[in-house]
């Protein structure tokens, strides 16, 4: 059985924004968390840093839905990521690494994903 | 097999469809084709010429590349003449002295123009209009001239006047016949034409022969009439129609029509059996065909030939539509009823809205024989269905050519036409290859004239085939879709409307109602331009941040490494002193790097997002507001020091700049609108190269439209001239919200304006004499605007809740560590990816 890693506070309820992106850090790494009240999962995570332009601007981005899949727009030239299960619908072989995110009551945690788990155990 | 080989002597539009045609019948197995061009540059598109005054490169004019002719197997020897050709030895030899051997050869040197044999014709800045080489040279003349003639009021004519135009030369056409275009039109047609194309601008001298030319007076050339009336011009342009470059046939021995030509067979065979003639240089039962389609068509039929087939030239139909001057002209089959005993005519002169319309119909009434119109092509389609498809005309023939409102004008739909009705003549494309190649699959107008090349030749066909397309798509249930994104069916300017109609104030109430999903960031950022244009609230409130493109969400310009810039608007370009000084502490104190922008302001680069509320704290507070260079929006009016300062200034333009600014900062537009005043005519400000541009007068203003710099430049257009300053801004108020109701997303003035049906003359009707009753109601939405404008920035730095974006991450208000800069030049710039990966040590700042 594969250990998870535990939750991690990083914020709060209020530091969220309505459909868009903010940024998050759990260390050295940047992540971006998305809030869809219009979406059944409502919460998303990814990392922050776009693959194509090298730089921490994810979070930045539009989100919507490609044939009712959330994806978000990375703002600089516009690559679309499901926020899913990351990948990129431009160029397939490039994809986002997806993070959870939850609230616990007014408090806001994120954790590495489950596949990054079963890789580690 | 041996290969044979064969030689193709001309590099021209028609020479260019031979070596598609032989490549696609798969004839380079049986040839090593060597393929000689005289002019340096590769086949392009000669239809389209004057659009390389417009900005067209020769890249973009091109027909091919030198690489596809490579993987053809072609060579291809460019800017190198043929001298002589060898019957006998079956050698041609070339300018550098070099024989190329043949089995085969082919001759598409096309034409020369005809320069009449007048004294003073070889002065300097007597110039013809035919290569890219002319076009470099008139180019070149006419920066140092104010005023220009063509000889010639043919169809080239013509283009050529229009070319001279748009170098900004007071034109003139001089034509022999008494009439323009005596080839396509009749008097009164011809007459029409002469009121439209004068109207523009250009004089029109008809009935004239040029005697000699001399020095000028005034100008560089003065030219002397028959009748001994004179006309003073800096440059003179032939294009007194064409002659077939026929020397090299000549010179050999083939035998040439009467009046010049190499005479050819229906199988496009010379008076020798190896040598194949097409386009322009060929006559065919003693006629030389001076547009492109019978060229192309002598190409498939040489290349049949050259295969062993028996596909036979027939001769061409001749009939052309036209747009010359921006006036149409049409001309179908026997136009003048000059070919047919008996034949009747219908006539529809309209000389208020100049238009006129001529049938000519077989003597029982039945046929359609030719056809004639001037100042309106609309009918040019209905008319040549029924001419080319010899369909019985319905009763009340006359409907044809009434206007709408007479009587029921019978449109002729698709449905009518038969299958083998053709739509594209370039290409021999008829209605039943298009409706197989849509049946077969094909979903989208591109998709169809890539696979059937129908419009790809000269274009004449481009709206009837879309309608083609779109009827045979309606027909068989697909969608034909202007839907803005896959959330909403509507296009912008529909959105646009719902928007304003329903009162609607967010993008969930618009997709409750009219869309679906969750957007995309696509329709996004279009609503979020929509609404601000329609209600001009604070765009980063109620939601509407989670709309806006990264730039409009942040109120600054995002740049390759995540960092910002940041302009402060600066009015008409004018700064104090001490506003200079603000800014430059700023830029100090936040380690930002600047630059002085086109627009006549100041750009601060490399601030984090976290500076960004600290930086405009610091802006606002020394008076400072945003210049919104993130924005769809007005971003600068340019203008020169004007009538204040400058010894030849006959307006203030820093005062109507500084004006027109605060007038339209703030608002939304499809697009960003970049503005600019000019003192004078001698333009120092760049207006004509503006969505507005604005230039003082002895009287007033004169106001230009939708000019464009960048990637495709147009020059704007003259709107309106000598308007007085209270005119000049209700003008430009209309224009303004006109614009923003019916552009596209992202649509500049320029291409909305090459994009609006009717073009400058409908824009014109409904600002300045409110054909479509609206300007009380866009005179009404631009004082809404005006008056709720608001600085984005104060706004933002009163806003608690909008301010809490403006940290790279929640859980730390420090800055983004992995933003890395190294100095360059006494500033910072981004560290470059080798600099960031390590390898190159940075220094800290």
């Amino acid at each position: 059985m594969s250990e998870h890693s535990s939750w991690i506070s990083v914020g709060k309820r209020g530091d969220l924004v309505p459909g868009a992106g903010v940024g998050a850090r759990v260390g050295q790494q940047q992540i971006a968390i998305f809030w869809l009240e219009e979406s059944p999962e409502q919460l998303y995570a990814t990392a922050n840093l776009c693959p194509f332009a090298g730089v921490n601007i994810i979070a930045r981005g539009i989100v919507g839905d490609i044939g009712g899949e959330p994806v978000v727009a990375s703002p600089l030239h516009k690559e679309h990521f499901s926020l899913l299960d990351g990948r990129c619908f431009e160029h397939p072989e490039v994809s986002l690494p997806i993070w959870q995110a939850r609230l616990q009551g007014d408090d806001l945690q994120v954790r590495e994903p489950e596949i990054m788990q079963l890789l580690v155990s | 097999m041996n290969k044979l080989n064969l030689v193709v002597i001309g590099n021209g539009m028609v020479g260019h469809h031979f070596l598609e045609q032989l490549h696609e019948a798969g004839l380079t197995a049986q040839f090593n084709v060597t393929v000689i061009g005289e002019e340096r540059h590769i086949a392009y598109d000669r239809v389209h010429l004057s659009e390389y005054f417009q900005g067209k490169g020769a890249a973009e004019l091109a027909l091919g590349t030198a690489e596809q002719y490579a993987t053809w197997g072609y060579r291809l020897l460019l800017g190198v003449k043929a001298t002589a050709i060898d019957p006998e030895s079956h050698t041609v030899s070339l300018a550098d002295g070099s024989r190329l051997p043949w089995d085969k050869l082919v001759l598409a040197t096309g034409s020369f123009p005809f320069v009449p044999p007048i004294p003073g014709k070889d002065r300097p800045g007597c110039l013809v209009y035919r290569t890219l080489e002319d076009l470099d040279a008139i180019r070149e003349a006419a920066a140092s001239a104010n005023t220009g003639v063509v000889v010639g009021g043919g169809l080239l004519g013509l283009e050529a006047a229009n070319a001279l135009r748009g170098l900004n030369l007071d034109t003139a056409v001089v034509e022999f016949a008494p009439r323009l275009m005596p080839a396509q039109v009749d008097n009164e047609g011809g007459e029409l034409l002469r009121e439209k194309i004068q109207a523009l601008g250009v004089q029109v001298l008809t009935g004239r022969a040029t005697q000699h030319i001399e020095d000028g007076e005034n100008a560089n050339h003065r030219m002397v009439f028959q009748d001994g009336k004179m006309l003073e011009t800096d440059l003179i342009v032939f294009s007194a129609g064409i002659r077939p470059r026929d020397e090299l046939a000549r010179a050999c021995g083939l035998t040439l029509c009467e009046r010049g030509g190499v005479d050819v067979d229906d199988f496009c065979r010379t008076s020798h059996p190896d040598i194949l003639a097409i386009g322009e240089v060929a006559a065919w039962r003693n006629c030389v065909f001076g547009l492109v389609a019978p060229g192309y068509q002598m190409a498939k039929v040489a290349v049949s030939t050259l295969g062993g087939g028996d596909k036979r030239f027939t001769g061409a139909d001749m009939s052309t539509k036209l747009k010359l001057l921006g006036v149409d002209v049409g001309a179908i089959g026997d136009a003048q009823a000059t070919q047919n005993a008996g034949a009747k005519v219908y006539r529809y002169l309209d000389q208020i809205k100049q238009h006129y319309r001529k049938m000519v119909v077989s003597a029982d009434g039945r046929r359609l024989l030719g056809a004639m119109l001037v100042g309106d092509n609309s009918t040019y389609d209905t008319l040549m269905q029924y001419y080319r498809n010899r369909m019985d005309l319905p009763e009340q023939a006359e409907s044809l050519i009434l206007p709408a409102s007479a009587g029921k004008a019978p449109a002729l739909g698709m449905d009518a036409l038969p299958d083998s009705a053709i739509i594209c003549s370039c290409h021999n494309v008829s209605k039943g290859d298009i409706v197989g190649c849509i049946q077969g699959g094909c979903s989208s107008l591109a998709e169809v004239k890539d696979k059937t090349r129908a419009a790809t030749g000269c274009g004449g066909c481009a709206s009837q085939l879309k309608s083609l397309v779109d009827h045979q798509m309606a027909a068989m249930g697909m969608a034909v879709s202007t839907a803005i994104c896959e959330h909403f069916n509507h296009t912008r300017q529909e959105l646009e409307h719902i928007i304003r109609a329903e009162g609607i104030r967010s993008f969930s109430e618009l997709r409750d109602r009219h869309g679906k999903g969750l957007g995309c960031d696509i329709c996004k950022p279009t609503v979020g331009n929509i609404l601000a244009s329609a209600w001009n609230g604070y765009v980063l409130d109620e939601g509407r941040a989670a709309l806006q493109d990264t730039n409009d969400a942040f109120l600054a310009n995002m740049q390759k490494d995540g960092t910002f810039s940041v302009v402060p608007r600066i009015a008409g370009g004018e700064i104090t002193p001490d506003k200079l000084i603000v800014i430059g502490e700023v830029a100090r104190d936040f380690g930002l790097y600047t630059k002085l922008t086109g627009g006549q302001r100041i750009d601060l680069f490399g601030a984090r997002l976290n500076q960004l509320p600290a930086i405009w704290k610091r802006l606002t507070d020394a008076g400072f507001e945003t210049g919104q260079a993130y924005g769809k929006s007005v971003r600068t009016v340019k203008s020169c020091v004007g009538s204040t300062w400058c010894r030849y200034g006959v307006g203030d333009s820093v005062k109507l700049a500084i004006d027109l600014e605060n007038r339209y900062k703030g608002i939304r537009s499809p697009h960003k609108l970049k503005f600019a005043v000019s003192g004078c005519t001698r333009e120092c400000a760049e207006a004509q190269s503006k969505d507005f541009g604005v230039i003082a007068t002895e009287k007033g203003w004169n106001l230009y439209v939708a000019g464009n710099g960048g990637m495709r430049p147009r020059h704007a257009d003259l709107f309106a001239q000598d308007l007085d300053t209270e005119t000049l801004i209700r003008t430009i108020d209309r224009l303004m919200i006109f614009y923003i109701r019916t552009a596209d997303r992202l649509q500049r003035t320029a291409r909305w304006l090459e994009n609006l049906e009717g073009g400058l003359e409908y824009l014109r009707k409904v600002i300045l004499n409110d054909s479509l009753g609206i300007n009380a109601d866009l005179d009404r939405q631009m004082e809404q605007l005006v008056a709720s404008f608001h600085c984005e920035w104060q706004a933002t730095l009163e806003n608690p809740e909008s301010l809490k974006r403006f940290r790279q991450t929640i859980n730390d208000d420090g800055d983004d560590p992995e933003i890395l800069f190294v100095p360059e030049r006494g500033q910072i710039r981004p560290a470059s990816e080798s600099e960031r990966a390590g390898r190159i040590p940075l220094v800290a700042l």
